[in-house]
């Protein structure tokens, strides 16, 4: 998940709306067998694998300060390409650049004066005035990161008997971190968050030319500075107090996301008073937020929080109520203009097939594992 | 996705899994449970009617086990997507068992255009949840969830 600011009010952007998305709808595809345009060939593919968004920045895909405003600054350095199987890279190696379909999104929100629960730390992540755009992006490693979880669920299948490790659903297949198959899953699984990180990067990237090119501006003066890019699926070791001691372990955030408090010693200089920027997505009807991490967080779940709404519906169920034609007529009239490469695929996500995420904020709230900062509303969407 | 699909060859379960999609597929024998749980996935990724089948692709898998050498060929298709482009429309199928199952495919479909193809769901992962083949009196069924 990343998030990134711009100095336009919906005033500026208003007119040009449609253009804005529809030039990023072209310029970042998505849904099923998209190619993305980073035409990168097997030796630079490995140095993704390695490098992640240090590659990119390197090879002008971003700017040196993205770097410390994401988690890890984009870049996990434990990463072995030697581990990734060359299905995996086939199957990925054109994938870097693309959306993807299902929950995953580019979307245009502004911020509502009403929706800015802490203005000083909203300012201190580049969030100053109500009426305020910024970009959204939802997406991760693509076939290449499912390609690797497929091949290591095969492999651990295999070893749980000499593991002696029993699991009441096979998906749960699984090593000790120790044996090699454990440890050669986590330099692989590494590689896949390098490659989620770069994809991310390369489609910041392509949001600042869209920007660019619509108004006509550079995107330096127009501030499209990353607020933070945060991953909602990965395995990391981890220093964590337990009963007292200090202990390493391997904290798995699956549907969840990392929630640091200030002076944790991995977040980066600028986080250091502020605490790490949290990043949770609803749905596309109704908005998402900007949120910081705690200590409680710390204390209590490992320094992780929600990762975004969760569906209540199923997507056959969504797709009953209402036709993707209808839903993205219906949200223009609402003032959010959505283009997709799928309508069923739109119909899927409709707003209501997803839990209030407002409900949802006020649950991370109340259990103080983070703290909403700013409320962001949509205006423009693209999806797979 | 049309979801009246030929409910002798697969059915979509809807209470199994919200966020993803969960089918049961059925045949008479392996080489027709194969295709039609290759059919479900076809279904899923594009509306049939628009996917032409003017191009073959043949490959040979094999697995000691019968589950896995379903997981294994229901992955391949996803592999296939994204590394090659294709989308497919036909699925052949023929199952040798033994000591190492041997599966032969041949998959019919086309290159992937969004201009002439209306394109759906890009599945991400066959998963093992809940994933199970077996012989139920005369016929195979086999349930599958997919990530989405």
């Amino acid at each position: 998940m990343r998030l990134v600011t711009t100095n336009l009010t919906f005033k500026d952007v208003q007119p040009k709306l449609k253009e804005l998305v529809d030039t990023m709808f072209k310029t970042v595809p998505s849904g099923v067998g998209s190619r993305g345009f980073v035409d990168a060939n097997k030796s630079q593919f490995k140095e993704i694998m390695t490098d992640g968004s240090k590659w990119c920045v390197e090879n002008g895909y971003g700017w040196q300060e993205d770097l410390e405003r994401t988690e890890g600054h984009g870049r996990i350095d434990w990463a072995e390409p030697e581990k990734v199987s060359s299905k995996a890279i086939e199957r990925g190696i054109k994938q870097l650049g693309t959306l993807g379909s299902g929950n995953h999104y580019l979307e245009i929100q502004i911020v509502k004066a009403e929706n800015i629960f802490d203005e000083e730390l909203a300012k201190k992540f580049g969030i100053h005035t109500s009426e305020q755009v910024v970009v959204m992006v939802h997406c991760g490693s693509r076939g290449f990161g499912h390609q690797i979880g497929t091949d290591y669920l095969r492999i651990f299948e295999g070893m749980m008997k000499k593991y002696n490790i029993e699991v009441y659903d096979r998906e749960l297949a699984c090593a000790p971190f120790q044996s090699n198959e454990g440890q050669d899953y986590y330099k692989a699984m590494a590689c896949a968050a390098n490659m989620a990180f770069s994809n991310r990067q390369v489609i910041l990237h392509r949001i600042r030319e869209g920007f660019s090119k619509v108004f006509k501006t550079e995107a330096e003066k127009l501030d499209m500075h990353m607020v933070y890019d945060v991953a909602h699926n990965i395995a990391k070791l981890e220093e964590h107090t337990i009963d007292g001691h200090k202990k390493k372990l391997v904290v798995h955030r699956k549907g969840s996301t990392r929630a640091f408090p200030p002076h944790h010693p991995e977040l980066a200089k600028i986080f250091k008073e502020t605490g790490q920027p949290v990043i949770i997505g609803g749905s596309m009807e109704t908005g998402s937020f900007l949120l910081v991490g705690t200590q409680k967080a710390m204390d209590e779940t490992f320094g992780s929080t929600a990762h975004g709404s969760g569906r209540t519906m199923s997507r056959a169920a969504a797709k009953r109520q209402v036709r993707g034609e209808q839903l993205q007529k219906d949200m223009e009239k609402r003032g959010i203009y959505v283009k997709a490469t799928s309508m069923p695929g739109l119909a899927e996500e409709a707003g209501f097939a997803y839990k209030n995420i407002t409900d949802v904020i006020d649950a991370v709230s109340q259990a103080g594992i983070s703290k909403p900062v700013v409320g962001l509303k949509p205006v423009g969407n693209i999806k797979g | 996705m049309n979801i009246n699909n030929d409910k002798t060859k697969y059915k979509f379960l809807e209470d199994i899994a919200i966020a993803d999609i969960a089918f049961e597929a059925y045949g008479k024998d392996l080489n027709e449970l194969f295709e039609n749980a290759a059919l479900a996935i076809f279904e899923l990724s594009a509306d049939l009617d628009t996917v032409d089948a003017s191009k073959k692709v043949e490959f040979e898998l094999e697995n000691n086990k019968l589950d896995n050498l379903l997981y294994d060929f229901l992955s391949e298709i996803l592999f296939l997507k994204d590394s090659k482009y294709m989308v497919f429309k036909h699925a052949h199928v023929i199952i040798e068992e033994g000591k190492k199952n041997k599966l032969k495919a041949v998959l019919e479909g086309d290159k992937i255009n969004p201009e002439v193809q209306s394109l759906e769901n890009d599945i991400k992962a066959i998963t093992m949840h809940m994933f199970e083949l077996k012989k139920e009196k005369n016929n195979w069924k086999a349930t599958v969830v997919v990530d989405i």
